[in-house]
Protein backbone atom coordinates (compact mmCIF):
# COMPACT_ATOMS: atom_id res chain seq x y z
CA UNK A 1 0.00 0.00 0.00
CA UNK A 2 3.09 2.05 -0.66
CA UNK A 3 2.22 5.34 -2.21
CA UNK A 4 3.54 6.38 -5.91
CA UNK A 5 6.32 8.70 -5.35
CA UNK A 6 6.69 10.20 -9.11
CA UNK A 7 10.52 10.69 -10.61
CA UNK A 8 9.26 14.12 -11.83
CA UNK A 9 7.89 16.27 -9.05
CA UNK A 10 9.93 18.73 -7.67
CA UNK A 11 8.14 19.76 -4.75
CA UNK A 12 6.49 17.27 -1.88
CA UNK A 13 2.67 17.60 -2.68
CA UNK A 14 0.17 16.32 -0.36
CA UNK A 15 -3.73 15.70 -1.16
CA UNK A 16 -6.68 15.20 0.49
CA UNK A 17 -4.35 12.66 2.49
CA UNK A 18 -5.69 10.54 5.60
CA UNK A 19 -3.99 8.85 7.92
CA UNK A 20 -4.45 6.33 10.52
CA UNK A 21 -2.56 5.09 13.78
CA UNK A 22 -3.62 1.33 15.31
CA UNK A 23 -6.42 1.46 13.17
CA UNK A 24 -8.17 4.51 14.04
CA UNK A 25 -7.78 7.73 11.41
CA UNK A 26 -6.17 10.20 13.64
CA UNK A 27 -5.76 12.94 10.75
CA UNK A 28 -7.98 13.64 7.53
CA UNK A 29 -8.44 15.92 4.62
CA UNK A 30 -4.73 17.25 4.63
CA UNK A 31 -3.45 18.93 1.47
CA UNK A 32 -0.05 21.13 1.91
CA UNK A 33 2.69 21.65 -0.77
CA UNK A 34 6.40 22.28 0.13
CA UNK A 35 8.76 23.30 -2.65
CA UNK A 36 12.49 22.62 -3.05
CA UNK A 37 14.57 24.72 -0.83
CA UNK A 38 11.23 24.55 1.99
CA UNK A 39 10.70 23.67 5.41
CA UNK A 40 7.43 22.52 7.11
CA UNK A 41 6.86 22.79 11.02
CA UNK A 42 4.18 20.46 12.19
CA UNK A 43 2.68 21.55 15.11
CA UNK A 44 -0.03 20.23 17.44
CA UNK A 45 -0.45 18.42 20.83
CA UNK A 46 0.81 14.97 21.70
CA UNK A 47 -1.29 12.19 20.26
CA UNK A 48 -2.21 14.46 17.28
CA UNK A 49 -0.55 12.39 14.53
CA UNK A 50 2.35 14.44 13.57
CA UNK A 51 4.66 10.91 14.14
CA UNK A 52 1.53 9.18 11.99
CA UNK A 53 1.99 11.47 9.68
CA UNK A 54 5.62 11.67 9.20
CA UNK A 55 5.82 7.52 8.91
CA UNK A 56 2.92 7.64 6.19
CA UNK A 57 5.18 10.10 4.01
CA UNK A 58 8.43 8.05 4.70
CA UNK A 59 6.66 5.37 3.28
CA UNK A 60 6.55 2.95 6.54
CA UNK A 61 2.66 2.82 6.43
CA UNK A 62 0.29 3.47 4.15
CA UNK A 63 -2.41 5.94 3.87
CA UNK A 64 -6.47 5.54 4.48
CA UNK A 65 -6.90 7.96 1.57
CA UNK A 66 -5.71 10.74 -0.42
CA UNK A 67 -2.21 10.71 -1.97
CA UNK A 68 1.05 11.86 -1.97
CA UNK A 69 3.83 13.30 -4.37
CA UNK A 70 7.34 12.91 -3.79
CA UNK A 71 10.50 13.10 -5.57
CA UNK A 72 10.95 9.14 -6.03
CA UNK A 73 14.30 7.63 -3.99
CA UNK A 74 15.00 11.08 -2.00
CA UNK A 75 12.92 10.69 1.00
CA UNK A 76 14.58 9.80 4.34
CA UNK A 77 13.35 9.20 7.59
CA UNK A 78 14.35 10.21 11.20
CA UNK A 79 12.12 9.05 14.15
CA UNK A 80 12.89 9.23 17.58
CA UNK A 81 14.83 6.42 18.26
CA UNK A 82 19.12 7.25 17.07
CA UNK A 83 19.47 3.66 15.34
CA UNK A 84 22.48 4.21 16.98
CA UNK A 85 24.41 0.74 17.63
CA UNK A 86 25.99 0.53 21.14
CA UNK A 87 28.84 -1.41 20.24
CA UNK A 88 30.29 0.50 17.53
CA UNK A 89 32.09 3.15 17.68
CA UNK A 90 30.76 6.89 16.10
CA UNK A 91 32.69 6.30 12.78
CA UNK A 92 31.84 2.65 12.19
CA UNK A 93 27.99 4.04 12.70
CA UNK A 94 27.90 6.47 10.24
CA UNK A 95 30.42 4.39 7.59
CA UNK A 96 27.70 1.96 8.25
CA UNK A 97 24.98 4.30 6.84
CA UNK A 98 27.11 5.82 4.19
CA UNK A 99 27.74 2.16 2.70
CA UNK A 100 24.25 1.31 2.59
CA UNK A 101 23.54 4.59 0.72
CA UNK A 102 26.75 4.14 -1.32
CA UNK A 103 28.23 7.59 -0.15
CA UNK A 104 30.87 8.00 1.41
CA UNK A 105 31.25 10.14 5.03
CA UNK A 106 32.36 13.74 3.93
CA UNK A 107 34.49 15.47 6.30
CA UNK A 108 32.55 18.00 6.78
CA UNK A 109 29.85 16.36 8.57
CA UNK A 110 32.22 15.83 11.73
CA UNK A 111 32.30 19.31 12.97
CA UNK A 112 28.63 20.38 11.25
CA UNK A 113 27.70 17.79 14.06
CA UNK A 114 30.14 18.83 16.38
CA UNK A 115 31.30 14.55 16.45
CA UNK A 116 34.40 15.34 15.64
CA UNK A 117 35.84 14.49 19.52
CA UNK A 118 33.72 11.93 19.36
CA UNK A 119 34.78 9.83 16.20
CA UNK A 120 36.74 6.82 17.91
CA UNK A 121 34.38 6.97 21.06
CA UNK A 122 32.03 3.40 21.39
CA UNK A 123 28.65 4.74 20.81
CA UNK A 124 27.46 3.07 24.07
CA UNK A 125 29.59 5.43 26.25
CA UNK A 126 27.80 8.73 24.72
CA UNK A 127 25.40 10.65 26.40
CA UNK A 128 21.98 10.86 24.86
CA UNK A 129 22.91 14.32 23.78
CA UNK A 130 25.81 12.73 21.86
CA UNK A 131 23.90 9.89 20.71
CA UNK A 132 21.05 12.17 18.98
CA UNK A 133 23.74 14.34 17.31
CA UNK A 134 25.25 10.97 15.70
CA UNK A 135 21.65 9.88 14.81
CA UNK A 136 21.35 12.98 12.97
CA UNK A 137 24.15 12.85 11.71
CA UNK A 138 23.24 10.29 10.05
CA UNK A 139 21.05 13.12 7.91
CA UNK A 140 24.14 14.82 6.57
CA UNK A 141 25.29 11.49 5.32
CA UNK A 142 22.97 9.81 3.38
CA UNK A 143 22.28 12.88 1.59
CA UNK A 144 18.61 12.93 0.81
CA UNK A 145 16.38 15.63 -0.67
CA UNK A 146 13.46 15.49 0.86
CA UNK A 147 13.96 14.86 5.01
CA UNK A 148 10.83 13.61 7.60
CA UNK A 149 12.34 14.36 10.60
CA UNK A 150 10.28 13.41 13.97
CA UNK A 151 11.43 15.74 17.22
CA UNK A 152 14.87 16.19 16.01
CA UNK A 153 15.82 18.51 18.96
CA UNK A 154 14.79 15.98 21.50
CA UNK A 155 17.65 16.21 24.38
CA UNK A 156 19.78 18.21 22.20
CA UNK A 157 21.13 21.48 24.60
CA UNK A 158 20.68 24.82 22.80
CA UNK A 159 24.00 25.23 21.32
CA UNK A 160 23.47 21.64 19.21
CA UNK A 161 19.74 22.90 18.31
CA UNK A 162 21.71 26.34 16.67
CA UNK A 163 24.11 23.99 14.82
CA UNK A 164 21.44 21.28 13.85
CA UNK A 165 18.99 24.41 12.90
CA UNK A 166 22.14 25.88 10.70
CA UNK A 167 22.84 22.46 9.09
CA UNK A 168 19.30 22.61 8.06
CA UNK A 169 19.31 26.33 6.52
CA UNK A 170 22.66 26.59 5.49
CA UNK A 171 23.00 23.07 3.95
CA UNK A 172 20.58 21.24 3.53
CA UNK A 173 17.66 23.90 2.61
CA UNK A 174 20.28 26.11 0.63
CA UNK A 175 20.75 22.91 -1.60
CA UNK A 176 16.90 23.07 -2.78
CA UNK A 177 16.29 20.02 -0.17
CA UNK A 178 12.52 19.69 1.67
CA UNK A 179 12.40 18.90 5.36
CA UNK A 180 8.80 18.17 7.27
CA UNK A 181 9.39 18.53 10.94
CA UNK A 182 7.77 17.76 13.99
CA UNK A 183 8.77 19.64 16.70
CA UNK A 184 8.52 21.77 19.71
CA UNK A 185 11.28 23.60 19.34
CA UNK A 186 11.86 27.22 17.87
CA UNK A 187 14.60 26.13 15.23
CA UNK A 188 14.61 29.75 13.57
CA UNK A 189 14.07 28.74 10.10
CA UNK A 190 12.34 30.75 7.46
CA UNK A 191 9.49 27.29 7.53
CA UNK A 192 6.02 27.30 7.45
CA UNK A 193 3.89 25.95 9.93
CA UNK A 194 1.50 23.86 9.96
CA UNK A 195 -1.16 23.23 12.89
CA UNK A 196 -2.38 19.83 13.07
CA UNK A 197 -5.29 20.13 15.14
CA UNK A 198 -8.27 21.58 13.06
CA UNK A 199 -7.34 18.26 10.46
CA UNK A 200 -8.30 15.56 13.42
CA UNK A 201 -10.27 13.46 12.04
CA UNK A 202 -13.81 13.39 14.29
CA UNK A 203 -15.56 9.76 12.76
CA UNK A 204 -13.10 7.46 15.06
CA UNK A 205 -13.90 4.41 12.25
CA UNK A 206 -12.20 1.08 13.40
CA UNK A 207 -10.39 -0.02 10.21
CA UNK A 208 -10.76 -4.14 11.12
CA UNK A 209 -7.69 -4.11 8.79
CA UNK A 210 -8.39 -6.98 6.01
CA UNK A 211 -5.32 -6.56 4.24
CA UNK A 212 -2.92 -7.85 6.87
CA UNK A 213 -4.62 -11.31 5.27
CA UNK A 214 -3.47 -10.44 1.91
CA UNK B 1 24.39 -5.37 1.95
CA UNK B 2 27.50 -6.14 1.97
CA UNK B 3 27.62 -3.19 4.41
CA UNK B 4 24.84 -4.88 6.36
CA UNK B 5 26.76 -8.47 6.49
CA UNK B 6 29.90 -6.61 8.21
CA UNK B 7 27.72 -5.05 10.24
CA UNK B 8 25.86 -7.50 12.14
CA UNK B 9 28.65 -10.01 11.69
CA UNK B 10 30.89 -6.89 14.05
CA UNK B 11 27.87 -6.68 15.91
CA UNK B 12 27.84 -10.43 17.11
CA UNK B 13 31.26 -10.65 17.93
CA UNK B 14 31.79 -7.37 20.32
CA UNK B 15 30.80 -7.30 23.72
CA UNK B 16 27.20 -8.35 24.43
CA UNK B 17 26.85 -9.60 20.73
CA UNK B 18 25.88 -13.27 21.28
CA UNK B 19 28.34 -15.16 19.33
CA UNK B 20 29.45 -17.32 21.39
CA UNK B 21 25.93 -18.18 23.37
CA UNK B 22 25.54 -20.97 20.51
CA UNK B 23 28.23 -22.51 20.75
CA UNK B 24 28.37 -22.42 25.01
CA UNK B 25 24.99 -23.88 24.74
CA UNK B 26 25.57 -27.17 22.43
CA UNK B 27 28.60 -27.39 24.63
CA UNK B 28 26.53 -27.31 27.61
CA UNK B 29 24.44 -29.75 26.37
CA UNK B 30 26.60 -32.22 24.97
CA UNK B 31 28.96 -31.95 28.46
CA UNK B 32 25.76 -32.97 30.23
CA UNK B 33 24.09 -35.90 28.31
CA UNK B 34 26.54 -38.77 28.92
CA UNK B 35 25.98 -37.54 32.97
CA UNK B 36 22.20 -38.32 32.58
CA UNK B 37 22.58 -41.24 30.28
CA UNK B 38 24.97 -42.66 31.96
CA UNK B 39 28.37 -43.86 30.96
CA UNK B 40 27.70 -46.81 28.53
CA UNK B 41 29.92 -46.26 25.23
CA UNK B 42 27.26 -48.48 23.03
CA UNK B 43 23.87 -46.01 23.84
CA UNK B 44 25.90 -42.83 23.77
CA UNK B 45 27.57 -43.48 20.68
CA UNK B 46 24.16 -44.66 19.19
CA UNK B 47 22.31 -41.84 20.40
CA UNK B 48 25.41 -38.95 19.65
CA UNK B 49 24.08 -37.94 15.91
CA UNK B 50 20.51 -37.22 17.38
CA UNK B 51 21.63 -35.56 20.62
CA UNK B 52 24.55 -33.49 18.45
CA UNK B 53 21.21 -32.29 15.77
CA UNK B 54 18.69 -31.83 18.63
CA UNK B 55 21.58 -29.40 20.47
CA UNK B 56 22.51 -27.76 17.40
CA UNK B 57 18.79 -27.06 16.31
CA UNK B 58 18.29 -25.53 20.59
CA UNK B 59 21.63 -23.58 19.99
CA UNK B 60 20.31 -21.87 17.05
CA UNK B 61 17.04 -21.18 18.44
CA UNK B 62 18.60 -19.25 21.02
CA UNK B 63 19.72 -16.68 19.59
CA UNK B 64 16.90 -16.14 17.15
CA UNK B 65 14.70 -13.50 18.81
CA UNK B 66 18.26 -11.02 18.32
CA UNK B 67 17.50 -11.41 14.63
CA UNK B 68 15.61 -8.37 14.16
CA UNK B 69 14.46 -7.33 18.03
CA UNK B 70 17.86 -5.45 19.08
CA UNK B 71 17.01 -3.34 15.15
CA UNK B 72 13.83 -2.92 16.30
CA UNK B 73 14.16 -1.18 19.98
CA UNK B 74 16.51 1.12 18.61
CA UNK B 75 14.86 1.93 15.20
CA UNK B 76 17.19 1.05 12.92
CA UNK B 77 14.81 -1.42 11.75
CA UNK B 78 12.45 1.43 10.01
CA UNK B 79 15.64 3.28 8.88
CA UNK B 80 16.64 -0.24 6.91
CA UNK B 81 12.87 -0.20 5.41
CA UNK B 82 13.00 3.15 4.04
CA UNK B 83 17.05 2.63 2.83
CA UNK B 84 17.36 2.24 -0.84
CA UNK B 85 17.86 -1.80 -0.29
CA UNK B 86 14.72 -3.84 -0.55
CA UNK B 87 13.36 -5.62 2.79
CA UNK B 88 13.94 -9.29 1.02
CA UNK B 89 17.25 -8.19 0.94
CA UNK B 90 18.00 -7.40 4.45
CA UNK B 91 15.95 -10.55 5.16
CA UNK B 92 18.37 -13.00 3.76
CA UNK B 93 21.53 -10.83 4.90
CA UNK B 94 20.28 -11.19 8.36
CA UNK B 95 19.28 -15.10 7.91
CA UNK B 96 22.92 -15.12 6.55
CA UNK B 97 24.79 -13.07 9.41
CA UNK B 98 22.63 -15.54 11.72
CA UNK B 99 23.98 -18.38 10.13
CA UNK B 100 27.61 -17.32 10.08
CA UNK B 101 27.93 -16.65 13.57
CA UNK B 102 26.04 -20.03 14.68
CA UNK B 103 25.17 -22.71 12.29
CA UNK B 104 29.00 -22.57 10.52
CA UNK B 105 30.47 -22.62 14.61
CA UNK B 106 28.03 -25.06 15.75
CA UNK B 107 28.93 -27.63 12.36
CA UNK B 108 32.91 -27.29 12.97
CA UNK B 109 32.66 -28.12 16.77
CA UNK B 110 30.31 -31.23 16.67
CA UNK B 111 32.83 -33.34 15.47
CA UNK B 112 35.03 -32.46 18.21
CA UNK B 113 32.32 -32.13 20.52
CA UNK B 114 30.96 -35.80 18.82
CA UNK B 115 34.47 -37.85 20.79
CA UNK B 116 32.48 -36.65 24.65
CA UNK B 117 29.69 -38.77 22.75
CA UNK B 118 31.68 -40.95 21.61
CA UNK B 119 30.19 -40.75 18.14
CA UNK B 120 31.28 -43.04 15.82
CA UNK B 121 34.56 -41.83 13.86
CA UNK B 122 33.42 -42.56 10.20
CA UNK B 123 29.95 -39.96 11.44
CA UNK B 124 32.42 -36.77 11.63
CA UNK B 125 31.84 -36.15 8.21
CA UNK B 126 28.37 -36.70 7.69
CA UNK B 127 27.80 -35.08 11.37
CA UNK B 128 29.43 -31.74 9.41
CA UNK B 129 27.73 -32.01 6.08
CA UNK B 130 24.32 -32.34 7.15
CA UNK B 131 25.02 -29.81 9.59
CA UNK B 132 26.26 -27.29 6.79
CA UNK B 133 23.67 -28.63 4.68
CA UNK B 134 20.54 -28.22 7.49
CA UNK B 135 21.88 -25.09 9.52
CA UNK B 136 20.93 -22.68 6.76
CA UNK B 137 17.06 -23.69 6.81
CA UNK B 138 17.24 -23.20 10.70
CA UNK B 139 18.83 -19.86 10.00
CA UNK B 140 16.33 -18.54 7.20
CA UNK B 141 13.33 -20.53 9.04
CA UNK B 142 14.10 -18.66 12.32
CA UNK B 143 14.46 -15.24 10.66
CA UNK B 144 10.71 -15.40 9.09
CA UNK B 145 9.73 -16.32 12.99
CA UNK B 146 11.78 -13.65 14.17
CA UNK B 147 9.91 -11.40 11.88
CA UNK B 148 6.13 -11.72 12.52
CA UNK B 149 7.29 -11.42 16.14
CA UNK B 150 9.39 -8.28 16.05
CA UNK B 151 7.46 -5.98 17.44
CA UNK B 152 6.53 -8.29 20.84
CA UNK B 153 7.83 -7.49 24.20
CA UNK B 154 9.21 -10.96 24.92
CA UNK B 155 8.29 -12.85 22.12
CA UNK B 156 10.93 -15.38 22.93
CA UNK B 157 8.25 -18.20 24.35
CA UNK B 158 5.96 -17.09 20.71
CA UNK B 159 8.98 -17.39 18.62
CA UNK B 160 9.91 -20.97 19.84
CA UNK B 161 6.63 -22.27 19.64
CA UNK B 162 6.06 -20.75 15.81
CA UNK B 163 9.61 -22.24 14.70
CA UNK B 164 10.04 -25.82 16.59
CA UNK B 165 7.19 -27.38 14.40
CA UNK B 166 8.72 -25.84 11.07
CA UNK B 167 11.97 -27.03 12.27
CA UNK B 168 11.09 -30.67 12.32
CA UNK B 169 11.61 -31.75 8.95
CA UNK B 170 15.32 -30.67 9.33
CA UNK B 171 16.27 -32.60 12.51
CA UNK B 172 14.51 -35.87 11.12
CA UNK B 173 16.35 -36.05 7.82
CA UNK B 174 19.51 -34.65 8.99
CA UNK B 175 19.99 -36.90 11.99
CA UNK B 176 18.55 -39.98 9.75
CA UNK B 177 21.45 -39.14 7.20
CA UNK B 178 23.84 -39.27 10.34
CA UNK B 179 22.68 -42.45 11.29
CA UNK B 180 22.33 -44.03 7.68
CA UNK B 181 25.95 -43.24 7.48
CA UNK B 182 27.10 -44.86 10.45
CA UNK B 183 25.67 -47.97 9.47
CA UNK B 184 26.83 -48.28 6.48
CA UNK B 185 23.58 -47.63 4.50
CA UNK B 186 22.30 -45.62 1.28
CA UNK B 187 22.26 -41.90 2.73
CA UNK B 188 21.40 -40.17 -0.66
CA UNK B 189 17.75 -39.72 0.10
CA UNK B 190 17.98 -38.18 3.56
CA UNK B 191 20.47 -35.16 2.31
CA UNK B 192 18.59 -34.84 -0.75
CA UNK B 193 15.68 -34.37 1.65
CA UNK B 194 18.07 -32.30 3.84
CA UNK B 195 19.01 -29.54 0.96
CA UNK B 196 15.92 -29.67 -0.70
CA UNK B 197 14.25 -28.36 2.53
CA UNK B 198 17.13 -25.56 2.55
CA UNK B 199 17.11 -24.89 -0.63
CA UNK B 200 12.98 -24.47 -0.69
CA UNK B 201 13.05 -22.66 3.01
CA UNK B 202 15.99 -19.96 1.18
CA UNK B 203 14.39 -19.77 -2.11
CA UNK B 204 11.48 -18.60 -0.52
CA UNK B 205 10.68 -17.50 3.06
CA UNK B 206 12.83 -14.40 2.41
CA UNK B 207 9.81 -13.39 0.68
CA UNK B 208 7.49 -14.03 2.99
CA UNK B 209 9.81 -12.23 5.88
CA UNK B 210 10.19 -9.10 4.21
CA UNK B 211 6.56 -9.13 3.80
CA UNK B 212 5.69 -9.65 7.44
CA UNK B 213 8.33 -7.07 8.61
CA UNK B 214 6.25 -4.66 6.20
CA UNK B 215 3.25 -5.24 7.72
CA UNK B 216 5.07 -5.16 11.52
CA UNK B 217 6.81 -1.99 11.15
CA UNK B 218 2.97 0.17 10.61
Amino acid sequence: MRQPCYRSSPVLSVQNLAVARGGATVLAGLSFDVPAGEALILRGPNGVGKTTLLRTLAGLQGAVSGHFECPADEGAYASHADAVKSALTVEENLQFWADIYGNAVPDMVWDQFDIRDLQTRIAGTLSAGQKRRLGLARLGVIKRKVLFLDEPTVSLDGFSVRLFADYLRDQHLAQGGIAIIATHVDLDLAATTLELEPFTATDHQTDTGDEAFL
Amino acid sequence: MIALLHRDLLLATRAGGGFGLGLVFFLIVVVLVPFGVGPETAILSRIAPGILWVAALLAALLSLDRIFALDHEDGSLSLLATAPIPLEAVAVIKAAAHWLTTGVPLAIAAPVLGVLLHLDPSAFGFVVVTLLLGTPALSVIGTFGAALTVGIRRGGLLLSLIVLPLYVPTLIFGAEAVRRGVDGQDTATPLLMLGGITAGAVALLPFATAAVLRMNLR
